[in-house]
């Protein structure tokens, strides 16, 4: 990095943080931010990057989740071991996985991911003896304070961008892209492209893997309808990557910021605004549009991307040129 | 020993014998050009030498080693480099990113891959194309980048399929000098080629094949006067 500034600031903007906001709320929305940022850039590695689309990132997350719950109620150990033994297991899962279905290209390889995402749902669901099925595994949470979870999150967060970053500009990144681009040329220039796609699999699932252990110990909490959920961890890691900018290191992270966002406003009726405008004019339909909009969260998701798709194809850190020169021009044209 | 060798290789695509127990052999620092008319099997050829296609029988053997059954980056690991006669560039890449990512074969730091690459840049004549991306090429420079990015695992032998084809006559003579540049640097060439004008001044020795079964081979001047192949190119009736 020429000029790390700019990332260093955004650090210690993100360490002072909540140091600043100590509402519980507002750092729990942070510690989403950052898990998707996690999650994000995980999916970017192999989907961005190397063009192999993941459609079961909930496979990954959900297993480094059940690791983490398992080995505090099975084993009582604690559920931080999760982190470590999540994404390494992630990553064992990931690599049989990749072996087998690396042979599939395009699409048939991503529904050979949701297959796996779908397989460990219903694996979690009927093996009550192991995972307690739907009931769910609690774990008691070490921490009351959000504090410690947060810089956790930060630090996987960190951890990630660095990784990719690094990883981006090496022989590996090179041969990902190419991967990516063609992956018969790849192969015609010396590229073991079953290779290399394995092993950009294997770091995402890491990534992802880490992120859901992460998400036990935080929450508390984990059932196979959560953490194996198609549209709540799957399709929410392509949103993220989507909007962020696919293929940009940074993207995720805007991305992350935006659908967490998104999520929350329409779950929360635009903070509570609309329960309060309902209460303060006492107008009775307000409660049916506050209910609808709480229902209509996941329509909003498919909005965006429509949105996204048509005005920004390359999401928005990667079409950032293009935002900057609509203000740009804007403001030209006032002066 | 040969250079490199071709043995009774066989492919079949269903019931058809794409290629049928073609042999020939190239003897190293030579260009040995591959001719014959559509579909008797030239690509065929190649994609069975750079192991893209499995072979259903026979063999390829190049410096002693037998290299049919290998995978394409192994047999590109191995030094043979190869063309695509539909060119495949790294599109949403710069012509410089395109070629380190070849040049990554046998240069393992960052900087040694750039700096080859842009000494493979240079020799091919792309170097002021090389902050470009690879989509923005015109279609000369795009055949000449497939040569450039072959070139960059720096190959002993090196396959060109078709990389005049589409060129107009300027551009013609410039990818006639890159390839007898090539050839001057010590790199054994085989080349497919359907301009008998380029295949003629350029070839040491070429083989003919139609049907997928090898007609004719020799100097450019046997070939071109052989019975076997006047008639696969002009029919049964032509009378030189």
């Amino acid at each position: 990095m020429k000029r790390p500034f700019g990332q260093l600031f955004l650090l210690f903007l993100l360490l002072i943080l909540p140091l600043v906001i100590r509402e519980a709320y507002y750092q729990h929305l942070m510690i989403l931010v950052l898990m998707w940022v996690a999650i994000g850039s995980g999916w970017n590695l192999i989907s961005g990057f190397t063009g192999q689309v993941l459609f079961g990132a909930a496979a990954f997350f959900g297993f480094g989740a059940y690791t983490a719950a398992l080995l505090s109620s099975k084993l009582g150990l604690s559920a931080w071991w999760g982190l470590p033994l999540g994404g390494i297991l992630s990553v064992a899962i990931a690599f049989p996985f990749g072996w087998i279905c690396f042979r599939l290209r395009g699409p048939y390889f991503a529904l050979a991911t949701l297959a796996l995402n779908e397989i460990f749902r219903h694996v979690a669901t009927i093996w009550e003896s192991l995972t307690d099925g739907m009931i769910g595994i609690l774990v008691m949470q070490t921490f009351v304070s959000k504090a410690p979870y947060y810089y956790v999150a930060l630090a996987i967060a960190v951890v990630s961008i660095v990784v990719i970053d690094r990883v981006m500009q090496s022989r590996w990144g090179y041969y990902f892209v190419s991967i990516r681009e063609d992956q018969d040329a790849a192969e015609s220039m010396g590229i073991n492209t079953l290779y290399y796609k394995m092993l950009s699999l294997c770091i995402s699932a890491f990534l992802i893997g880490i992120t859901g252990a992460l998400y036990t110990n935080y929450m508390g909490f984990i059932d196979p309808k959560v953490v194996f959920s198609l549209h709540d961890i799957s399709i929410m890691a392509i949103l993220v990557g989507i909007v962020g900018g696919v293929g940009t290191i940074y993207g995720p992270l805007v991305g992350a910021f935006i659908m967490v966002a998104v999520q929350e406003i329409f779950r929360s009726g635009g903070f509570g605004l609309l329960n309060f405008i309902g209460r303060s004019t006492g107008w009775p339909f307000m409660s049916s549009i506050t209910k609808f909009v709480g229902d209509a969260h996941v329509l909003s998701f498919g909005i965006l991307v429509i949105i996204v798709i048509l005005f920004l194809p390359n999401g928005v850190v990667g079409d950032w040129p293009v935002i900057r020169k609509m203000f740009v021009r804007s403001k030209d044209q006032a002066v | 020993m040969a250079f490199f060798k071709v043995r009774e290789i066989v492919k079949f695509f269903g019931g058809l014998a794409a290629v049928n127990g073609v042999s020939f052999e190239v003897q190293e620092g030579e260009i040995c050009g591959l001719i014959g008319p559509n579909g008797s099997g030239k690509t065929t050829i190649f994609n069975l030498i750079n192991g893209y296609f499995p072979l259903n029988k026979g063999e390829v053997i190049f410096q002693n080693e037998k290299i049919s059954g290998l995978k394409p980056h192994q047999i590109c690991q191995r030094g043979i480099g190869r063309t695509f006669q539909v060119v495949k560039p790294l599109k949403r890449m710069s012509v410089l990113d395109n070629v380190i990512a070849s040049a990554f074969l046998r240069r393992h730091s960052r900087a040694e891959a750039q700096q080859l690459a842009e000494e493979t840049i240079e020799f091919c004549g792309l170097t002021h194309y090389t902050d470009k991306l690879a989509k923005s090429l015109p279609i000369a420079s795009r055949k000449r980048l497939e040569i450039t990015r072959a070139l960059a695992t720096l190959p002993k032998l090196l396959i060109l399929d078709e990389t005049a084809a589409g060129l107009n006559p300027h551009e013609l003579e410039e990818a006639i000098g890159l390839i007898k540049k090539i050839r001057d640097s010590g790199i054994t060439i085989i080349i497919v080629e359907h301009i008998m004008k380029v295949i003629m001044t350029i070839s040491d020795h070429i083989v003919a094949i139609n049907h997928g079964r090898l007609i004719a081979r020799g100097t450019p001047t046997e070939v071109a006067s052989n019975p076997e192949v006047v008639k696969a190119y002009f029919g049964e009736d032509y009378r030189a």
